[in-house]
């Protein structure tokens, strides 16, 4: 495991700061789930802000909510952080901010909510897994078995990213209600946070705060925050390769999203809009952000700016598991976690060389696969035998190709021979 | 922001490591061996060593020019080939000697495989055994220390083999390379000292050059000795011949070597138990080199045996 230049300092001590909404949302219709959502909504109509303008039926539920009030202007493909294009809904601001009917739940009423109750309000929100997944969290709350341990995960091992540190520090009280919330959905006795020991402010916060929460230091490295490693890490157990947490009695749900949870449950809110962090070498003022679903990233960047430099790449997500973007009008979805530009230094590219064998990728893999065996067998097209090396373990952290000083693109042949070997 | 934006895959950040610079830091670490060696055995070393650097250098362009591919020099690859090779030589030998010998480690050692990360056997090895192979007149006559006029002795290890070790030699001469031997390999302090460069850096890790040598160690003791088990001079056998060199330099090369840190530690006591047997009781006073190649073909069935152990597998 490595320890990694973590650049946080440009964020870390800046307060979560609200960016108007925008003039236009592009609500994107995938949300980084199999199936797209159907709008419920057509051009023309009007919107309030909360209002559910989309869902999807087959499968797994979920519902998109509008961010803001006004019109639709129409429902057409979008620039797209993964897919690159995808179905949008767009949405005229009128600036009113008219909003569906709520109102806020009193504690007496949470505290007579039975776990079914709690999931529907989840369900019906539309919440879903923050810290990147963007999985409905519903699902999760409702496990086939038992399960005795709740992991909340505050490691933020992504470099760069600040989000989560700061609603830890921020919004401590609210997360630790979200908290107890999810304890009751799954009906966990042990409940833990994990958070890295390079975020002590944290710590101490959620250690004088947190009753029943049993705060876990962790080493600050990549990839600590990833699922399997925080429940090694914490419980010293292992996930079976093949099996989900849940079949250990496990649940890992991120900070952000106990944060959206408690949203939805004490202040009815519908999950429309998240906190991110906008930084990089370009920006004077990097920030934190409390962003409306469906923003474009030029609007962040902007909202950020001046540029010092021009950025040679804009990246969605952290660093290591990011996503570059080829547009800038690119909208901000349920899981997008950050916005980082790089400098033409920075983004320089690298020739591939030789494998020569010298097993960094071997000894840093999380999971202790031979990633530069399996990018051999990937290149010459051996799927069974990328298979036999283990390529569907692979987390995909990218540290294999972060450490290989032959520059070899590993994890994506490994992606890539996974795709093929599930085939 | 009008400028097209770089778009590749993730990570998107990368270390600062490169094979280049692998490549020179390791030669960076021999550098101390071959100054002593120049210093115990005269210019003339200095002479093998830059014959058989420039050959392999230019071997190695040759073969990118033939094949059109990249050439690749200054990747340091070719250079620490051929630097190992002249480290692997008597000082005193005809200057075709190390020319021939880099060649055919950098041409049938490495480049017919397919050029770097491809080759199975250490090239440097490869050029050695060759040489052995075919001039062994030259390859076994070695120059007394301080004697710049050339006046030539046996090594260590083949007077013992003969039974006619000179007594007055003292490990202390031993670790000082005081003593007949190939350029890079006489010096022990000196090699030392690259070595642990190395080891702190992390470019190599302690499992291959740690179990060689204490295998060889364990094994000479138990059955190196003249009047019964148990009775071996295993200090000497540490000191003398190739084995720090090969130990610390030659059996870590990446390309020929386990990739885990299990499969690496096979591959040391595989390489200190056949360097035990030839020099106990086989044909050659030394058997460094061949155990090396030996292991090396071993390699790739090691590596299919020792995978680590995947996270959440039983």
């Amino acid at each position: 495991m490595v320890n990694l230049k973590e650049n946080k300092h440009r964020t870390e001590h800046k307060q979560i700061e609200s960016i108007p909404a925008p003039k236009r949302a592009y609500i994107s219709l995938n949300q980084q789930l199999k199936k797209s959502f159907s709008p419920l909504v057509k051009a023309g109509d009007q919107v309030l802000k909360g209002q559910k303008i989309a869902s999807i039926k087959e499968g797994i539920y979920s519902a998109i909510h509008s961010p803001i009030s006004g019109k639709i202007f129409s429902i057409q493909d979008s620039p797209h952080q993964v897919l690159g294009k995808g179905k949008a809904i767009i949405i005229d601001n009128d600036f009113q901010e008219k909003s569906v009917a709520t109102y806020l739940r009193t504690q007496k009423e949470i505290d007579s909510l039975d776990a079914q109750e709690l999931r529907a309000i989840i369900r019906e929100t539309g919440i879903v897994g923050l810290g990147g997944a963007g999985f409905p969290s519903y699902i999760k709350l409702t496990p086939p078995r038992p399960i005795h341990t709740l992991i909340i995960n505050g490691a933020e091992c992504e470099p760069y990213l600040t989000c989560d540190y700061r609603i830890m520090l921020e919004k401590t009280e609210e997360i630790i209600l979200g908290i107890g919330l999810i304890a009751r959905c799954l009906g966990a006795k042990d409940i833990y946070i994990g958070i890295e020991d390079n975020k002590p402010k944290a710590i101490e916060k959620f250690r004088s705060k947190g009753q029943g929460l049993k705060v876990k230091v962790l080493k600050s490295f990549y990839p600590q925050g990833g699922e399997k490693q925080i429940i090694k890490n914490i419980t010293n157990n292992e996930v079976e390769r093949g099996k989900l947490p849940f079949d250990s009695g496990v649940v890992v749900q991120n900070v952000g999203t106990a944060l959206s949870i408690y949203e939805a449950v004490y202040l009815n809110k519908p999950l429309f809009e998240r906190v991110m962090t906008v930084t990089g070498s370009c920006l004077v003022n990097p920030k934190n952000l409390k962003v409306c679903i469906g923003t474009p990233i030029k609007e962040l960047i902007d909202f950020c700016g001046p540029l010092k430099e021009n950025p040679a790449k804009i990246v969605i997500g952290g660093p290591m598991m990011g996503i570059a973007q080829n547009n800038v009008m690119t909208p901000v979805i349920k899981s997008t976690t950050g916005v980082i530009l790089f400098n033409k230094k920075e983004a320089q590219t690298t020739d591939e060389e030789p494998c020569i064998r010298c097993a960094a990728c071997v000894r840093e893999c999380p999971v202790g696969l031979m990633p530069c065996m399996i990018n051999l067998a990937s290149i010459k097209q051996l799927w069974p035998q990328a298979k036999d090396f283990g390529a569907l373990d692979c987390i995909e952290c990218g540290l294999c190709s972060y450490v290989c000083p032959a520059n070899r693109r590993l994890v994506q042949s490994i992606k890539m021979a996974k795709l093929e070997a599930i085939v | 922001m009008n400028k097209p934006l770089i778009v590749n895959s993730w990570p998107h950040l990368h270390t600062k490591e490169s094979v280049k610079r692998i490549m020179w830091l390791v030669t960076l670490s021999l550098v101390p061996t071959g100054f002593m060696g120049v210093r115990i055995f005269g210019w003339n070393s200095l002479w093998v060593i830059a014959i058989s650097v420039s050959a392999a250098l230019a071997t190695e362009l040759i073969f990118q020019l033939l094949t059109r591919r990249k050439i690749t020099l200054g990747d340091g690859s070719a250079f620490l080939t051929g630097l190992l090779l002249a480290y692997n030589l008597p000082p005193e030998i005809p200057f075709w000697i190390p020319l021939v010998g880099s060649f055919f480690a950098i041409a049938i050692g490495k480049q017919v495989f397919g050029g770097l990360g491809q080759n199975i056997f250490n090239p440097a090895l490869v050029g050695r055994a060759f040489l052995v192979a075919s001039w062994p007149k030259y390859m076994t006559n070695f120059t007394r220390p301080f004697n710049y006029d050339a006046v030539t002795q046996a090594t260590p290890l083949a007077l013992l083999k003969e039974g006619s070790l000179e007594p007055h030699l003292s490990y202390l001469d031993l670790f000082l390379g005081y003593r007949g031997g190939c350029i890079g390999e006489v010096c022990i302090w000196a090699l030392l000292l690259g070595a642990a460069f190395l080891l702190i850096k992390g470019y190599i890790s302690w499992h291959t050059p740690f179990t060689y040598i204490g295998s060889v160690a364990v094994f000479t003791y138990a059955f190196g000795g003249k009047t019964g088990l148990f009775t071996g001079d295993w200090i000497f056998h540490l000191l003398t011949g190739g084995l720090i060199l090969g130990a610390f330099f030659m059996a870590t090369d990446y390309v020929t070597s386990p990739l885990t840190a299990k499969g690496q530690i096979i591959f040391g006591i595989g390489c200190g138990i056949l360097t035990s047997v030839i020099r106990i009781w086989g044909g050659y006073p030394e058997g460094v080199s061949y155990s090396i190649l030996m292991m090396n073909a071993a390699a790739p069935f090691i590596d299919r045996y020792t995978k680590n152990r995947i996270y959440g597998s039983k």
